[in-house]
């Protein structure tokens, strides 16, 4: 089976920083994969370069067998690639719902259609009793779950979550995990970035690791947990499990 | 900025518009010349603040040069009528064309080498001042001695659109009713949520499939094309028209006074704005004349645009409907549900 997304030597340099250094990695569909590494390890980076919104300086990715690395974000979208951001971006003068309601756009141009889409969205991330209320009302929880309706109302195959679970408490993370275990579930492929180990190990089958730039280690939560690499990366040069 | 009212199933908004309307009509029927002739530019600039507001309220793309589409559609339909004797009803046609393409390829040009925000604005200065001077110096289009309809008469005549103050106030209330009508059915069409997207945030917009390079094109080529068949008709209304009159900075900024005073992104906003502003700067300049002051219109102008800006940021008609929520509240309240214990 060829992989869903599928991402070859992959690399960014920033003028002389080079962020993302001949990465490879795939991702199977109906799985959860995690992206993790420390702080400025170039997770959103790759991520940026997977969503179109920046372009690599090598290196290729491929969505269903097709090159994207070229490809505008829109389009990126329109193959079946959505994503949200890190830091929450809601349409603030719109309503949940019509913030819910943008993504259908990409797919259909009948209002009513994309209405009821949203709705979906909305229930299947546990904010449907919230959708007239404005952006502003949402608790940060709820935010970071609007960013995720937004893009599952593209109807994506693969969802691309930036730090979903970032600045949340552990109670409301284990609500985003069970989200994600659950639309997982109902056949989505996701792609988490995160630096929250303890949820990761939780929600994901498959760990990416990387550390300034570079992949370090890649394979199943637990694996990736002994591997000495992984936690000289994470805990300093030294310690060993 | 203030949420407009939404969603699908609410007709009080149209009702309250055709109400106003109708008072309009019938006012329309009884009022004195000049009050006729009045609301006449304050309708017709209802329509105009209109197809601005599309643009920046909706689209957010900002233009401070829409003097220069309202002066393609002024002097297709004048070149047409006065030169060829044409209709101006393939004058509005032609208009919309013509500025519809030249607002399409000014935000091609701008959009393609990534001249945005500000700096669009600042284009489309540039490109009415640019056409105001060839307009100024071109003899087919009357250079600055400028065009002159025949002179108006007391018969009606619909199919050259000509006729006496009174049919012009019906043509302006039905082209204002017209754009209210629009604007309300395209902000609640799919391109109205596209669009908002768009004017909140671009990135994130981009990232939910929005095709941001062609929405941006298209909503400014829609605004320049309705801008047009403002244009024509304020050139109709006047009887004549010069390229300083009405290219230049001046006219580009009584276009977007309306709906900055009135509501920025709203419906309503431009009537309400424009109202407000253009019978104040008729009874200034009056009263400035009879104190042997001149420019005391301008300057009664500038407070009031500060004090609005200052007071009511985001405009008349927000302000009157948040008034109007306060003294009967919404049926629909959303209060922050209590989390569950399990979460």
């Amino acid at each position: 089976m060829t992989a869903l997304l599928d991402v070859k030597q992959l690399s960014k340099s920033f003028g002389g920083l080079v962020a993302v250094n001949n990465v490879s990695f795939a991702l199977e569909a109906g799985r959860i994969t995690a992206l993790i590494g420390p702080n400025g390890a170039g997770k959103t980076t790759c991520f940026n370069l997977v969503a179109g919104a920046l372009r690599p300086t090598g290196g290729q990715v491929f969505f269903e067998g097709r090159p994207i690395e070229n490809t505008p974000p829109e389009l990126v979208c329109r193959m079946g690639i959505a994503r949200t951001f890190q830091i929450v971006r809601p349409m603030r003068d719109m309503s949940v719902l019509e913030n819910a309601m943008v993504g259908a756009f990409s797919w259909t141009t009948n209002v009513n259609e994309a209405r009821s889409t949203a709705y979906e969205s909305l229930e299947s991330v546990g904010l449907a009793g919230k959708a007239d209320a404005r952006t502003d009302q949402l608790t940060l929880p709820d935010r970071k779950m609007l960013e995720a309706a937004k893009a599952l109302s593209t109807r994506p195959k693969l969802l691309l979550l930036d730090e979903v679970m970032a600045g949340l408490r552990p109670t409301e993370a284990a609500g985003v995990v069970r989200v994600l275990q659950r639309l997982a579930e109902a056949g989505l492929t996701i792609l988490l970035v995160e630096h929250v180990m303890r949820i990761v190990m939780e929600v994901a089958s498959r760990v990416v690791v990387l550390h300034h730039g570079a992949k370090i280690a890649e394979g199943s939560p637990s694996e990736v947990a002994m591997d000495p690499r992984v936690l000289e990366s994470y805990l300093g040069a030294g310690f060993h499990a | 900025m203030q949420k407009r009212f939404e969603g699908a199933p609410d007709i009080k908004p149209w009702l309250a518009g055709a109400m106003v309307f109708a008072i309009l009509a019938v006012a329309g029927a009884l009022a004195n010349p000049y009050l006729i002739s009045l609301m006449t530019i304050v309708l017709l600039f209802t329509f105009l603040g209109q197809s601005w507001n599309l643009m920046l309220g909706i689209g957010g793309q900002l233009s401070i040069g829409h003097a220069l589409f309202v002066a393609l559609g002024a002097y297709s339909v004048a070149v047409l009528d006065v030169k060829y004797g044409i209709s101006p009803w393939i004058g509005l046609l032609l208009g919309m064309f013509i500025a519809g393409c030249a607002g399409a390829v000014l935000a091609w040009l701008s959009f393609r080498f990534e001249v945005r925000g500000i700096y669009f604005a600042l284009l489309t200065i540039a490109a009415a001042e640019f056409a105001r001077i060839m307009f100024s110096g071109w003899e087919f289009v009357g250079a600055m001695q400028g065009l002159f309809f025949p002179a108006p008469t007391n018969a009606i005549e619909f199919a050259m659109l000509r006729g006496d103050a009174r049919f012009y106030y019906f043509v302006a209330l039905a082209l204002a009713a017209l754009g209210i009508v629009g604007t309300e059915l395209i902000s609640r069409s799919y391109l109205g949520y596209v669009w908002r997207a768009m004017r909140d945030d671009e990135q994130a917009a981009r990232a939910l499939g929005v095709r941001t390079f062609r929405h941006k094109i298209l909503v400014i080529a829609i605004s320049a094309a309705t801008a047009a068949v403002g244009g024509g008709i304020l050139a109709l209304v006047q009887g004549s028209i010069f390229p300083d009159s009405i290219m230049g900075m001046g006219p580009s900024v009584d276009v977007l006074i309306g709906p900055v005073v009135g509501g920025l992104g709203t419906t309503f906003g431009p009537l309400v704005g424009s109202l407000a502003a253009i019978p104040l700067n008729h009874l200034m300049g009056a009263l400035g004349d009879s104190l042997r002051i001149p420019g005391l219109n301008n300057i009664a102008y500038g407070i009031v645009l500060v004090l609005v800006v200052w007071f009511l940021p985001d405009g008349i008609w927000p302000a009157m409907v948040r008034l109007s929520k306060a003294i009967r509240p919404p049926s629909r309240v959303w209060l922050p549900q209590p989390r569950k214990a399990e979460e």
